[in-house]
């Protein structure tokens, strides 16, 4: 029985590739941080893009090209790394790619891996840990600090977030998945807003508590956050944009019909691979131009 | 989807008392119509759906009816609606499944709204029929799949089937359907077919919409078959309505080497039939699929190393609504050529 108790200097490294779930797992940073296991992930970069293209299929998403080739980045660097397979009941599905990842990561690439399933929140904790080789202990006192530190901030950012829409500059709201608008990477597109003088409301820190406004069939745990923002914050803001990866299957049809219910300026950018930024430069803008003479 | 549509106008025809508009045959025109509403990257399904919904509804049908459920599918509802009506067209569209749930006390209702002597146990009378009917159609297809490549008399079993569909229409009761079967069975049986010992034996697998609906797919089973191949496709509806569950949980069990969680729609389950096929020394295995369809893209090199382990061939076939057919041919041709040459 103790053969399997695995015996963990201070020097134990996590891998959590900063693409798709990275951003919905913030609590396990702190988690782990509490715990001095050290978590080893890296900003995108181009060189990662590379990597994730050359092992993905060519008919994947960029945010999950993106994700193998953080994947291939980290392997060689850390001494696990850490894919849950996220999914919640049939009302907050996940999409489709969350689903496969961690078989995928297995069947592929020869790594130590982490892993559970969505069921209770401090049986998921409790169940790495242990693989980790702590004590449930260790474990409890960990999570409670993690829980308190995670909501604590997740609390002053979205307050930061909706305090932005009592600002007297140009206001717009950004539409997207936390791992696209939040990614280093892409998130040069965005960057690219903070010439002009315009404040930028991120749609990934609301609750879902307005969805059902505008679509009464939506089941995408997300998308019911990103439409939620679009009803909360229609009125306040100057125009709305949408920001996807192509070929993202959600944004496919949710985007769309969000476009289509709603009667403000609106800008759809699609990114693929992100070789130059001077079409979107131009784009940008000529949105924000739009939104001033209005 | 194929010729499905005779059991769903059979089942609508007992138990509403509404005109039943059978969607017209998809064309090259459908694709067109409803590529050209549909958002740029929806999968393919939803572009012959959309067209196919306009077909109708210019044609003067009211209400329309649409399926969900799995991945993306279960969305599309919502959106075809809005499409259509700021297309201008008025018409009142009937979701079966939302929440990936098929609520039966929803569906009562819808139909209540449309026929008001609508009879519940009349109602489910004729379901069971009608699944009894898929489940002896999709059999005696197993049994068609298996043959058609040998038959001596060019259309011989497409004939008799068409002439069992309109046959089973007329049915009124589980005993005589059944009756009916067994006989067109034996029909089937008696066709004469010039079939060899070790013929080359190819399994499909894929996504549920192109699998089932041939234009979509640009007739490629009838293709195969004209290369004299036996066939094997597991993708039917009994196994949509009556055996998912079930293949899903053996899928985790059997395949437990190569995937650990379930994948969302038929993903999981095509894992597992690669693993069958392989196990049962198939000569080659195509998988289709709609482009941009996510659970089987995510799954695709899962299903390559499968293969590749067991040297059995697969070839992935994206079918977008704008694919060129000569392609297909061309690279079909060439697979056939190769697993007859490792044959030999």
């Amino acid at each position: 029985m103790f053969s399997n108790i695995i015996c963990l200097g201070d020097d134990m490294k996590v891998g959590l590739p900063k693409g798709l779930y990275y951003y919905y797992c913030q609590k396990w940073v702190y988690f782990f941080n509490e715990l001095n296991v050290e978590v080893i992930s890296y900003d995108t970069t181009k060189e990662i893009i590379e990597l994730g293209n050359e092992i993905a299929n060519s008919e994947m998403c960029l945010s999950m090209k993106i994700f193998l080739g953080h994947i291939k980045y980290l392997i060689d660097k850390c001494d696990y790394i850490l894919i849950p397979n996220l999914h919640y009941d049939k009302k907050n599905q996940m999409c489709a790619n969350f689903n496969c990842l961690y078989d995928l990561v297995n069947n592929f690439f020869n790594v130590k891996l982490l892993t559970f399933d969505n069921a209770k929140e401090i049986k998921n904790y409790l169940k790495i840990g242990k693989e980790l080789g702590f004590n449930t202990k260790q474990i409890k006192k960990a999570y409670s600090i993690a829980n308190i530190k995670y909501n604590k901030n997740l609390k002053k950012l979205k307050i930061e977030n909706i305090n932005k829409l009592n600002s007297i500059n140009k206001k717009i709201l950004l539409v997207g998945h936390s791992y696209n608008i939040r990614d280093k990477y892409l998130g040069e597109v965005i960057d690219l807003f903070k010439k002009f003088n315009v404040d930028i409301i991120y749609s990934d820190l609301f609750d879902d508590d307005y969805y059902f406004y505008l679509s009464k069939d939506l089941y995408w745990k997300y998308s019911k956050v990103n439409v939620s923002s679009v009803i909360y914050c229609k009125e306040q803001v100057d125009g709305i944009v949408f920001f996807t990866t192509f070929p993202c299957g959600l944004d496919s049809l949710v985007n769309e019909l969000v476009m289509r219910k709603i009667d403000k300026p609106y800008l759809n950018l699609v990114i693929d691979d992100l070789d130059s930024l001077a079409g979107m430069e131009t784009r940008i803008e000529s949105f924000v131009d739009i939104l001033e003479q209005n | 989807m194929g010729d499905y549509y005779v059991p769903a106008k059979y089942l609508l025809n007992k138990i509403v008392a509404a005109d039943i508009l059978v969607a017209p045959l998809i064309t090259a025109k459908t694709i067109e119509l409803g590529s050209k509403y549909s958002p740029d990257f929806v999968c393919t399904p939803f572009k012959y759906t959309l067209g196919t919904m306009i077909e109708a509804l210019d044609e003067g049908a009211n209400i329309l009816i649409q399926f969900g459920g799995g991945c993306r599918y279960g969305y599309y509802s919502e959106l075809q609606e809005q499409i259509l009506k700021d297309l201008g067209y008025k018409f009142e569209l009937l979701n079966l499944v939302t929440n990936g749930k098929a609520n039966i006390k929803r569906i009562y209702k819808m139909i209540k709204r449309i026929d008001k002597k609508f009879n519940i146990f009349k109602g489910l009378y004729y379901l069971f029929i009608t699944i009894k009917m898929v489940k002896y159609m999709d059999k005696i297809d197993d049994y068609i799949r298996k043959n058609i490549g040998f038959e001596i008399n060019k259309g011989s079993f497409s004939n008799l089937k068409q002439e069992m569909l309109e046959k089973f229409t007329l049915v009124n009761n589980p005993f005589s359907l059944y009756i009916l079967y067994k006989k067109y069975f034996n029909k089937f049986k008696k066709i004469k077919i010039n079939k060899p010992k070790d013929c080359l034996k190819v399994g499909i697998i894929g996504e549920l919409y192109t699998l089932m609906e041939p234009f979509s797919n640009y007739y490629l089973e009838k293709e195969l078959a004209a290369y004299n191949i036996e066939l094997k496709r597991f993708t039917n509806v009994t196994y949509l309505l009556l055996k998912f569950k079930k293949i899903n949980k053996k899928a985790l069990k059997k395949s437990k080497k190569y995937m650990k969680y379930q994948f969302s729609a038929d993903a999981s389950s095509n894992v597992y039939w690669t693993k069958y096929l392989c196990d049962k020394k198939y000569d080659g295995i195509i998988h289709i699929k709609s482009s941009f369809c996510t659970p089987e893209i995510g799954v695709m090199p899962i299903l390559d190393k499968i293969a590749n382990e067991n040297n059995v061939p697969l070839i992935h076939f994206s079918f977008d609504a704008n694919t060129s057919e000569v392609g297909i041919k061309t690279r079909l041709e060439a697979f056939y050529d190769m697993i007859e040459m490792r044959r030999k």
